[in-house]
């Protein structure tokens, strides 16, 4: 399925991450969203709110963020794609439905465009601190997806792939931008919309005497219906059974949440999401993610001036981690160094991922700038004595 | 030889709006929650709401469960959250009559902010707050709507703040519609709820219910009866009552009866007038089912 003309601004555009990640989830079908106000993500729904009724949409400020977060899961059972933008004090608020998303499988977007923190911290500069809130920040345990772009082209690009996700595995996707990304203005190229590739809402065809709500197929996830159709349906955040209902016993929580991993981690393939360069016959690769990326790229470019077989591998999906690709690599190089703008978040897994057949390096930065390149050329150059 | 009715020809008339494979229901013996909910049921029917059309949502508690017995789309959604994820609904699909039902404490203290705003935006949904008086699904725990003199696990020796007028919040931030009732009185409640499902705008009904085992044995009622004997002793029917006179105090008068019904226009018809020519219709389709196949008009029927 394509996306839909009227919601494509296709052309050669001058633009801020913010812009053109709500440009993205436009394309990619939303036409409804919830929000409120945060700093450095208000771009995001300011663009919306202009631009959704002319798609024949709306998008609401809600109270808070507890509010909007969860108000965008009413327009998704309405039958309408949806999602919410924040940053770090609101992802936080946030989190409880996060949990009810990958729960009750409503496939939506959250944006949080990372600023520095904890608490108020740092409202108009970069961090990335937020990592390991996007992938454990809820209450229970549950899996779902983090993208991470790393220009104003990629938030267009990429939250496409988001809400494309979300729909395919009914899952929240988090889309992990930061301040610097989101502020960031570069040329976007927008597609025709034929050129877009969007995947529609996982409907049911079965009428509903046959249907069931949590009934899966091969790749464990379960069709929907939305209010409204006549499938009575029921929805709860209560440990449920295929039709719905809450049951809360041991064997029904094994039956259930187990199943919300195995529907991510068996595409772990297709979910492994980077841009690798020259990471082929490489003394030392530098993983990076997000803004982080560009900084890590300009010290590779300085350390292969200088002669040394330096390569980069960008993830583009953190989580899930591209754990097999780690496995494969961390053997064959001498160190494997990781900067990102958190005290060494997302370098637990490399590290875990590596299991001692390298030498994993942390560039940890408190946040509120980037990384000074120098200081990851010369975390190269140890590297690769 | 006396003629025995068949006990299977017998059939609830509401059971037609209910899930009975759900039932019995998780509330004690002399709750009221059940009560109100066979009103609505009645309502339902009596209203002429497409029910296939209609959701129910709710948060979380005693009252949360409520959208689960009623046989409607619903939605259990998270503590304080109900009126939100309706919000959603609502604006996401028009057509859609959305009710939300549940308790006091998610309504109107951990949800209280959604409350206020969803009134002052005169969002189009009915809210039935079910109050009674107590945090009961957590072990009777005092609420924001405990009275002053009552004792609850967390306040044993009395609660030292002011119980929250649950009817002068709503009619303050703007609700359309705001009545009392009680599990008492049914029919009242029933008809209330009758005409609220077919008014447009913020519609609020609050109504008081027994709760015997963790508000009512601490406080001096035997049982969910004598909690119902006092609603039918001390309710008077005030409609039109100044919502700041109808406060609940311990062994004054419960002022019961339609307290607001006025008529602004709610926020999808403000929306849609303010923006007039640049707001295109949703498409019927929605989302669509993704047969993008050539030659199919529209989208296909799944």
């Amino acid at each position: 399925m394509h996306a839909e003309k009227e919601s494509v601004l296709t052309g050669i555009h001058f633009i801020n991450g913010d812009t053109a990640c709500c440009e993205g989830l436009l394309a990619a079908g939303a036409k409804f969203a919830a929000g409120y106000p945060i700093t450095p993500s208000t771009e995001v729904v300011e663009r919306f709110a202009q631009r959704a009724p002319t798609v024949g949409g709306l998008f609401i400020q809600m109270e808070d963020e507890l509010a909007a977060s969860i108000t965008l899961q009413g327009m998704v059972w309405a039958g309408q794609k949806s999602f919410t933008v924040t940053s770090g004090p609101g992802y936080s608020l946030m989190m409880e439905h996060i949990g009810y998303a990958a729960m009750t499988e409503t496939p939506c977007v959250f944006v949080d465009v990372q600023r520095g923190g904890p608490s108020t911290g740092l409202p108009t500069l970069p961090a990335q601190g937020d990592m390991m809130q996007a992938r454990f920040g809820s209450h229970g345990d549950y899996s779902t997806i983090s993208l991470v772009p790393n220009s104003p082209q990629e938030c267009f690009d990429l939250s496409v792939t988001a809400m494309n996700l979300a729909e395919k595995f009914r899952v929240p996707v988090m889309f992990m931008m930061d301040e610097c990304v989101g502020h960031m203005t570069e040329k976007v190229v927008i597609p025709p919309a034929e050129e877009i590739e969007v995947q529609p809402r996982r409907r049911t065809s079965k009428p509903p005497d046959e249907y069931l709500a949590y009934e899966v197929g091969e790749d464990l996830v379960p069709e929907m219906a939305h209010a409204g159709e006549g499938y009575g349906l029921y929805i709860t955040g209560l440990t449920h059974d295929k039709k719905g209902y809450p049951l809360m016993n041991p064997k029904q929580q094994r039956e259930l949440i187990p199943r919300l991993f195995e529907k991510i981690s068996r595409a772990a393939d297709e979910l492994t999401i980077v841009e690798a360069d020259g990471v082929e016959g490489a003394d030392v690769v530098v993983v990076s993610y997000g803004i982080t990326s560009r900084v890590a790229m300009r010290a590779v470019h300085l350390a292969r001036e200088k002669g040394l077989k330096v390569g980069s591998l960008r993830l583009i999906c953190v989580w899930p981690f591209p754990e097999k690709l780690i496995r494969q690599l961390a053997p064959k190089v001498k160190a494997l160094i990781m900067p990102e703008l958190n005290m060494g978040q997302v370098v637990i897994e490399l590290e875990r991922c590596s299991g001692g057949k390298t030498n994993v390096v942390s560039l940890p930065h408190p946040g509120g700038t980037v990384h000074d390149p120098l200081v990851i050329l010369e975390a190269i150059e140890r590297g690769a004595q | 030889m006396s003629t025995l009715i068949e006990p299977t020809a017998l059939t609830n008339p509401v059971e037609r709006v209910l899930r009975n494979d759900r039932i019995p229901t998780i509330w004690c013996p002399g709750c009221g929650i059940g009560t109100t909910v066979n009103s609505f049921a009645y309502a339902l029917m009596a209203s002429g709401a497409d029910l296939k059309k209609t959701a129910i949502v709710s948060g979380i508690g005693c009252s949360g469960r409520v959208s689960g017995y009623v046989q409607l789309d619903s939605f259990h959604t998270t503590h304080g959250r109900a009126i939100p994820f309706a919000t959603g609904l609502k604006l996401a699909n028009p057509e859609l009559t959305v009710v939300v039902y549940s308790g006091d404490g998610d309504l109107t203290s951990i949800g209280g902010n959604h409350l206020i705003h969803a009134a002052r935006r005169n969002m189009d949904l009915l809210v039935v707050c079910v109050n009674n008086m107590i945090y009961a699904m957590t072990g009777g725990q005092a609420a924001a709507t405990t009275p002053g003199a009552a004792t609850s696990t967390t306040t044993p020796y009395g609660s030292f703040e002011p119980e929250l007028n649950i009817p002068q919040l709503v009619d303050a931030a703007g609700a359309c519609y705001v009545a009392r009732w009680t599990a008492f009185h049914v029919k009242q409640l029933e008809k209330s709820m009758t005409e609220a499902l077919k008014k447009k705008g913020f519609r609020f009904i609050e109504v008081l219910s027994p709760c015997p085992t963790l508000y009512g044995r601490r406080n001096g009622y035997a049982d969910g009866l004598a909690q119902m004997k006092e609603y039918k002793e001390l309710a008077k029917v005030k409609n039109g009552a100044p919502t700041y006179e109808v406060a609940i105090t311990t062994g004054k008068p419960i002022i019961v009866g339609k307290f607001v019904d006025r008529d602004r226009p709610d926020y999808l018809t403000l929306m849609r007038s303010q923006l007039g020519a640049h707001y295109h219709e949703i498409a019927e389709a929605g989302v669509g089912c993704g047969d993008d196949s050539e030659g199919k008009e529209g989208c296909c029927s799944c």
